[in-house]
């Protein structure tokens, strides 16, 4: 058996090889400090590729070191684990979101009271941020977020709408939709349709829903992942243009969406800030002990055509 | 002698060193050792082996095993359950909706969702023992149900797919308990006092220790465990399992009530499934429409890391147990030593493969089998 003892540890040897090489890499910046985000998104998500260039640039700047962490599937479970996970391995700081308070609650609050410093970005409220101890919530309130989206709507003369929705699971967005059905001052009912997550699949339930409701006034999307087969789903249709689109996140198509007048606004909550601003205020927290004394709204901020040079230029990067 | 008695008793007339290698569980066990001893060269000193580290990929082994167990005597008759993930959902969602919709007392909830998904795991095994449809097609189109049901039925009640709420409506229950407390509180206290395990720095659990018991889930995954390897290696039943997976035909023959030991097989696939499914529920409080999403293959992905055939007649409980613990050691140490998230999954692959490949090959060597 030695022989085959040592061919496995030259197996074993293969295997490290390369992964001596990545950790190299992530200890790159020599720093002291180590921060981890810890997001809900399963890998199929683009959107966080706008948040893992931010906390890259922010790691660079300040010279701190911040990895990233997500459930593949996008499982809130595995989520908790992971936040345990990064809690054992004590980091100076956890970033992370809150898309369900019942499953992160608990590890988010052992980390805390472990002496972690936890900052709340993206999903969850300013309330739940509180309770579970954190420092402060980074993000867009979506609830208000989709009301004042369904104000405007409404002023634009919308009476009834679609909410193309591709998280169903996700309690925290769905809120948008309420809003916006809020804002309209009409019931959600059945506006909601669970569109799942394959583009195509997306773009058919979207052109089936708007064939057996043809009154619809209005479509809104809850993000690339959905707005992207929405837009061909109606030009398909050939009803771009006329019915009135909005959507929440911005990524190249939607830019191109407004820009050709297939949507009306896109609501950007500034993925980049929620991602950016926590490691800037976790840093100067512990380096020089101070804090800004409440949260921080990264949006809503609507984007119409005007004014969209910039926007167009850092879509999907830094927007 | 007598441990290694459920080997293959055709070959006759071996060594006993020969005979304490012919394991289906070999492989895992070099895995095991492989794994270790890897990431404590790579990750000693990421808290990765402190208490709370240690509980970390414990718990995550535990669940994989837990359904590994389930998924591995299936296997092993021969089949296959493509439905364990949604079974999960679907179980943590229909203890959330009624213990928490309908406000049913907890144990009853918890229950019924046994009764309801074992019944589906007989409606599993009933549909491919009378068809003679593979299992990969009958529990394809499970999956699919499940979880269709796991988001309507929500949906349709409560307006959402996350019911919470489920630890408030469970306290006090002695069922629930069963599955969500945790044991042996005062030793972990008393080794946090000691300084062993560290202590909660501040808030209203200050002076505990971060790690304060062992979860029935592992409690659960080690029983499982037990259970599994005493079945198939001591009983009669067991070597049934081995027959019909083998060879069904050859096993009917001989008298084997192979639909029986088949139909069964799936039940229990189920069951594990299920107490997977109250054990998260219990521990987290609110049930998910995405809860378990691609669990299947991670329980096949042990058993297969744990020296199992896909093609039935031969593996082991010890054996997929090992590949579960494997299977949550390389999950969680991953991120313990810093893997940039993006290249996690070519890690877990290569790995996964790699444990495999050297499984193999250790199996041809030592079974001569070409």
């Amino acid at each position: 058996m030695t022989s085959k003892m040592s061919k496995l540890l030259a197996s074993a040897a293969l295997v490290a090889a390369p992964f001596l090489a990545t950790t190299a890499v992530a200890d790159g910046h020599g720093d002291d400090l180590t921060y981890i985000l810890v997001s809900h998104a399963p890998d199929s998500d683009s959107w966080w590729n706008t948040v893992k260039n931010g906390i890259a640039l922010a790691g660079e700047q300040l010279d701190v070191t911040v990895e990233y962490r997500n459930p593949p599937t996008g499982d809130l479970a595995d989520m908790a684990r992971i936040i345990e996970q990064a809690a054992a391995s004590q980091p100076d700081g956890i970033i992370t979101t809150l898309a369900d308070f019942d499953v992160l609650s608990g590890p988010i609050r052992e980390a805390v009271d472990q002496g972690i410093d936890v900052i709340i970005m993206n999903s969850g409220t300013p309330e739940q941020t509180r309770e579970v101890g954190a420092l402060m919530f980074v993000g867009q309130p979506e609830y208000d977020a989709g009301l004042a989206a369904g104000q405007r709507a409404k002023d634009d003369g919308v009476e009834s709408f679609v909410c193309v929705n591709h998280v169903i699971s996700n309690a925290v967005v769905a809120e948008r939709c309420r809003g916006f059905a809020d804002g309209l001052g009409i019931d959600l009912g059945e506006s909601m349709i669970d569109a799942g997550q394959d583009p195509s699949e997306i773009k058919n339930r979207v052109t089936a829903y708007l064939n057996a409701n043809p009154e619809t006034d209005a479509i809104l999307t809850l993000g690339p992942v959905s707005a992207d087969p929405t837009i061909l789903a109606v030009e398909e249709m050939g009803i771009a243009g006329d019915i009135y689109f909005g959507t929440f996140d911005l990524g190249d198509n939607i830019v191109a969406g407004i820009k050709d007048g297939t949507i009306q606004w896109g609501i950007d909550q500034q993925p980049f800030l929620q991602a950016y601003l926590p490691v800037v205020v976790l840093a100067n927290y512990d380096r020089y002990g101070v804090l800004p004394g409440n949260n921080i709204n990264s949006g809503p901020g609507f984007v119409t055509a005007d004014g969209l040079e910039m926007v167009e230029k850092f879509a999907g990067e830094y927007r | 002698m007598a441990d290694v008695s459920h080997t293959d008793e055709r070959i006759k007339q071996t060594s006993r060193l020969r005979q304490a290698l012919i394991r289906p569980e070999l492989g895992g066990i070099v895995g095991t050792v492989a794994v270790f001893v890897f990431f404590f060269l790579f990750a000693h000193d990421s808290g990765m082996f402190n208490a709370q580290g240690v509980m970390n990929w414990s718990v995550v082994s535990a669940q994989f095993m837990i359904i590994a167990v389930g998924a591995c005597l299936l296997m092993i008759a021969g089949e296959f359950d493509l439905s364990v993930g949604s079974m999960i959902g679907f179980a943590g969602m229909m203890i959330a909706i009624f213990g928490v919709t309908y406000e049913l007392p907890m144990w009853i909830a918890i229950l019924i969702t046994f009764a309801i998904c074992i019944a589906f795991g007989a409606l599993n095994g009933y549909i491919v023992v009378k068809t003679g449809l593979p299992s990969f097609i009958v529990t394809l189109a499970t999956l699919f149900i499940l979880r269709g049901f796991t988001i309507f039925i929500p949906q349709t009640l409560e307006r959402k797919t996350i019911i919470g709420g489920i630890r408030e409506a469970a306290e006090g229950d002695w069922l629930a308990a069963v599955f969500g407390a945790k044991i042996g509180k005062p030793i972990f206290q008393w080794l946090g006092d000691a300084g062993v395990i560290s202590t909660f720095e501040r808030g209203s659990r200050i002076g505990e220790p971060v790690v304060d018991g062992i979860p029935m889930l592992i409690i659960w995954a080690l029983g499982l465990v037990i259970f599994g390897h005493w079945l198939l290696t001591r009983t009669r039943f067991g070597n049934w399992i081995f027959a019909s997976g083998g060879d069904a035909d050859a096993a009917r023959n001989s008298g084997v009530p192979v639909t029986a030991v088949k139909i069964k097989m799936f039940m229990f696939t189920a069951f594990c499934a299920t107490v997977f499914a109250v054990c998260q529920v219990m521990e987290f409080g609110s049930a998910g429409a995405d809860r378990g999403l691609l669990k299947e293959f991670e329980a096949i992905i042990a058993v297969v890391i744990g020296g199992a055939l896909l093609t039935g007649g031969y593996g082991s409980v010890i054996g997929a147990a090992l590949g579960a613990l494997i299977f949550g050691v390389v999950q969680q140490g991953l991120f313990f030593a810093g893997v940039e998230s993006s290249l996690f999954r070519v890690f877990l692959g290569v790995i996964l493969l790699a444990a495999v490949i050297l499984n193999t090959y250790i199996r041809r060597i030592i079974t001569g089998e070409r």
